[in-house]
């Protein structure tokens, strides 16, 4: 995703602004009701789109709870399964969870889940800091096509595709705008 | 994201945004190295030959950490003779290393270009870790993310490296890159370790310590070898000492704050005095530490072009 | 490779006849009789019987003659043999080479020199051993200067080396000066040069390599010049590589001082520069200096300060040379096959140097250093000593196909001009198979 997928052609705009913070109210209120509190909560996002969405629903949190749970920020490149098949090595980002997460709960929050592959090498990166008590998977977008036996704990929105298609989220930390769209895939597929 | 060479063979000529990239991925390694388990799966199934045909503890060391921190399958060969006294040459190491299917070489050897021979010769990227009195690029990185963490950058930074220039590896890599960031760098020691026509560097060069301390914002002391005042290149180590040993009572005179780094291993007491390398003046630790995670940056970054024939 | 056969009736049709002693150029054809330059003038083929070289916009020259050859052979005949460098030679326009003495056992007694003599004997390339100055070359003592120039030596040299002890120098000068033999040296303070891989410079700075300084030859070429004016004699100074050793040799000469002089084509070609690929094949002894001393080196041959042009071609095995690392690889690099190409190229086309005045370098001027000269001649009824080569024609140096076993070379891959189309001398004649 990034830059060269923007030009990609819309096919549908499948959440708006005013509906991406509905949904992300409602992810922040499942949360809070599965695990009953903030009590060993954490959040960690998964660079890019995962950080600033795992911010928001810990902000949203706040508003409700008025504690502020421990947020931390995963990049996975170090850790992903197409290494050998890649000619030029993505630029490491930093890794930053500044608390223990041994015997905590942590949500590890993603903008779109697909194969599952980028959930797994998170799942990797995060036992290399601890022993969570539980891990549970929270995304703003399920898009089918699982290559890998994972599910997400709580979704935004099921949005079946088909693999010539692409969801792209858009924030406004990083992209300037707040939506998700449906896009037809560039031709050299993800 | 990637460098614009397969090899890492010296400082000499690598654009800045290569050396940037280099150090801010060791920034991030250096995070990696601080987590309850400090390794990550990167370059599993990666094969790394350390060839170290010179002897060498640290960087050896270092560089082993580094590709066990980033899950890379390593072999070590160490021989402190030459090749050329085993009676097998360069090339054949090079044809054994090809047979071997190797994908990364990290090479260590007394004689000059002995790394760029290698690269003209197998597939594998190969990572100069020292060659003869040529470049230790590694080594000069380190120093050089070492001083950005303590300064912020290295524009504009006044770095004097004193001792045998003549002969080090470390004070040629550093020259190099130094410059490409933007810093400043003055080379002191006796006129008989200051190469030929050195003044075409165009840096201060300073016979004085006194005067390169009162320049610098940062002393690179080199490692002092015995072997040279063997050879006559100055008439004793306790001369040495006195003319351009770092001590305290000399950082003390220049009044204003100061940041001493050596290569290490330390001759206490001769280049720099026991007490310092150890004082609130020393980063020399910081660099050990740095060392690990720029040589992870480097195996990280050459990596990705492996499959490229 | 095809074998040099008897020259029993050949015509060379067409070519320029370049002598540089008359410095006349004319077109004409030349019929060698058994060895023998039979007639000079115009014939035609068809009323010809014998082989025919068509030779029309080749030049037709006295064969060559390469005062600085290390033919290996004997004691390194895994480097090249007096077989294979003749070869070479051969290939390369040269009917004559002079061979260095420091083989194993070193050219220092009459046996050795007898040998090299016997082993050359019936070739087309005539063989001239140059005898050692010293005993096992060690500097010492003067070796058997009457002996060794009675079984045919052509000069004294300890090549590789310089006479490090200055009064043997003195001895050495003063002793062959009875023979009117040149003493040849390798100008080299031995202290200075310790360690050295490469010139002394800012290039050797930037990469870290140990130096060879240039006052390292000038101050050698400066004392053998005084001890030359002190006790007379005839002094050669081998392969002159720097600016201060053409000044040195340019006011000796002034002074009238029997000093002669020879550059090699590397050290017109190529600069320090080179070693920034750190490729063996660019280690020589002297090395190759900066662009200012090329420049000196080519003044120093067009106002004849330098004298001759000889190749110092010096063979390695590949395992010791090519595949090892530049400071641990030998000196030296091979240049027989590629001498002819070179000049042609730097002289010739570059600095408009005459080309009769580069043939001169290469043939008489080397001659007449060692007495040699009268073997040149061109006219009728003399023995055919003759190269006959195309200016024009390009073609790739490919060390592969080198007749040396040497494939140590500086100019792989050069585009050369002048390509060796016959050569002979001795009453055989070789020609090069298209």
């Amino acid at each position: 995703m990034g830059t060269e997928t923007m030009r990609a052609k819309v096919k549908a705009l499948l959440i708006d602004e005013k509906g991406l913070d509905r949904t992300i109210t409602r992810l922040a209120h499942e949360i809070l009701e599965r695990n009953k509190g903030t009590q060993d909560l954490v959040f960690v996002g998964i660079r890019t789109r995962g950080a600033p969405l795992a911010q928001r629903i810990v902000d949203k949190i706040r508003e409700i709870e008025g504690v502020a749970v421990p947020l931390g920020t995963l990049d996975i490149t170090l850790y992903r399964d197409d290494f050998r098949r890649r000619l030029k090595q993505p630029k490491v980002q930093r890794t930053d969870i500044p608390f223990s997460i041994d015997d905590k709960n942590v949500i590890l929050v993603d903008d779109v889940l697909y194969t599952g592959r980028t959930t797994r090498a998170a799942l990797d990166a995060l036992m290399d800091f601890g022993r969570p008590a539980r891990i549970q998977l929270a995304v703003l977008v399920d898009r089918g096509h699982r290559e890998l036996p994972i599910r997400a704990d709580f979704v935004g929105k099921n949005i079946p595709t088909s693999i010539g298609e692409e969801v792209q989220v858009h924030l406004k930390e990083v992209d300037g705008e707040d939506c998700v769209l449906l896009v037809e895939a560039p031709e050299e597929g993800r | 994201m990637s460098l614009s060479s397969r090899h890492l063979l010296g400082l000499q000529g690598v654009p800045r945004e290569d050396i940037q990239l280099i150090l801010d991925t060791a920034q991030t390694f250096k995070e990696v190295l601080q987590r309850p388990i400090p390794k990550v799966p990167t370059l599993r199934g990666k094969t790394v030959v350390n060839l170290f045909f010179e002897p060498s503890t640290r960087t050896r060391i270092s560089f082993e950490l580094a590709e066990k921190r980033l899950s890379a399958d390593t072999v070590n060969f160490t021989a402190s003779s030459s090749s050329v006294l085993k009676g097998e040459t360069l090339r054949d190491t090079a044809r054994n290393i090809e047979a071997m299917k190797v994908d990364i070489v990290v090479i260590r050897h007394s004689a000059a270009g002995a790394p760029h021979f290698l690269s003209r010769h197998v597939r594998a990227n190969v990572i100069n870790a020292g060659d003869g009195r040529h470049e230790h690029p590694t080594q000069a990185l380190l120093d050089m993310m070492t001083l950005r963490e303590k300064f912020g950058t290295l524009e504009g930074l006044r770095v004097a490296i004193v001792g045998d220039i003549a002969n080090s590896r470390v004070a040629r890599s550093n020259l190099y890159g130094l410059r490409t960031m933007g810093a400043e760098v003055a080379l002191c020691g006796p006129r008989t370790l200051i190469p030929a026509e050195a003044e075409l560097w165009g840096v201060p060069i300073f016979y004085d310590v006194d005067q390169a301390i009162a320049w610098a914002d940062v002393l690179n002391v080199l490692r002092i070898q015995r072997e040279r005042q063997a050879r006559g290149y100055f008439p004793s180590l306790r001369e040495y000492h006195m003319r351009w040993g770092i001590t305290r009572k000399r950082l003390e005179k220049a009044g204003k704050p100061i940041v001493i780094m050596h290569p290490g291993p330390i001759n206490r007491g001769i280049e720099l005095d026991s007490d310092l390398a150890d004082s609130e003046f020393s980063v020399i630790l910081d660099q050990v530490t740095n060392g690990v995670a720029v040589r992870m940056a480097v195996l990280y970054l050459l990596s990705g072009e492996t499959s490229v024939d | 490779m095809n074998e040099p056969q008897q020259a029993k009736r050949v015509l060379i049709k067409g070519g320029t006849l370049l002598d540089p002693k008359r410095r006349s150029a004319e077109q004409v054809d030349i019929v060698i009789e058994n060895g023998r330059i039979a007639t000079i003038g115009r014939i035609e083929e068809a009323s010809f019987s014998g082989d025919v070289v068509d030779a029309r916009g080749h030049v037709v020259c006295p064969g060559l003659l390469d005062l600085h050859v290390h033919l290996r052979e004997p004691g390194q005949e895994d480097k090249e043999t007096i077989a294979t460098g003749c070869q070479a030679a051969m290939a390369g326009g040269f009917t004559a080479v002079c061979s260095m003495p420091n083989t194993d056992p070193p050219a220092d007694n009459r046996s050795v020199i007898e040998f090299i003599r016997e082993r050359a004997a019936g070739r087309l390339v005539t063989v001239y051993p140059i005898a050692a100055i010293t005993k096992g070359r060690q500097g010492e003592e003067i070796s058997e200067m009457a002996d060794l120039v009675e079984a045919g030596a052509v000069a004294f040299s300890d090549d590789g080396s310089s006479v490090k002890n200055t009064a043997v120098l003195r001895r050495a000068l003063e002793y062959s000066s009875m023979f009117d033999v040149p003493v040849i040296e390798h100008c080299e303070d031995p202290y200075l040069d310790e360690g050295g891989v490469m010139n002394e410079g800012f290039v050797a700075t930037e990469l870290g390599l140990p130096g060879m300084p240039r006052i390292a030859e000038e101050i050698i070429v400066q004392r053998d010049l005084s001890v030359l004016g002190y006790v007379g004699g005839r002094l050669h100074i081998a392969h002159v590589s720097t600016r201060g050793s053409v000044e040195l040799i340019r006011r000796a000469k002034e002074k009238g001082l029997a000093v002669t002089a020879e550059v090699t084509p590397h050290h017109l070609a190529l600069t320090d520069e080179e070693m920034r690929r750190f490729d063996s094949n660019f280690k020589m002894n002297p090395p190759l200096r900066t662009a200012e001393d090329v420049q000196a080196l080519i003044e120093g041959l067009r106002d004849g300060t330098i004298d001759a042009i000889a190749s110092d071609h010096a063979p390695h095995c590949v395992h010791e040379k090519d595949e090892l690392e530049l400071e641990y690889a030998p000196f030296g690099v091979i240049g027989l096959e590629t001498t002819l190409g070179v000049v042609l190229r730097v002289l010739v086309q570059e600095h408009s140097f005459p080309l009769a005045e580069v043939l001169d370098k290469l043939s008489y001027q080397p001659a007449r250093i060692i007495r040699k000269e009268e073997t040149l001649t061109i006219r009728e009824g003399a023995q055919a000593n003759l190269t006959v080569f195309a200016p024009e024609e390009r073609w790739r140096v490919d060390a592969n196909r080198f007749f040396s076993k040497g494939r140590n070379t500086p100019f792989r891959d050069w585009e050369l001009p002048g390509r060796v189309r016959a050569v002979f001398n001795n009453g055989l004649w070789w020609r090069r198979e298209a």
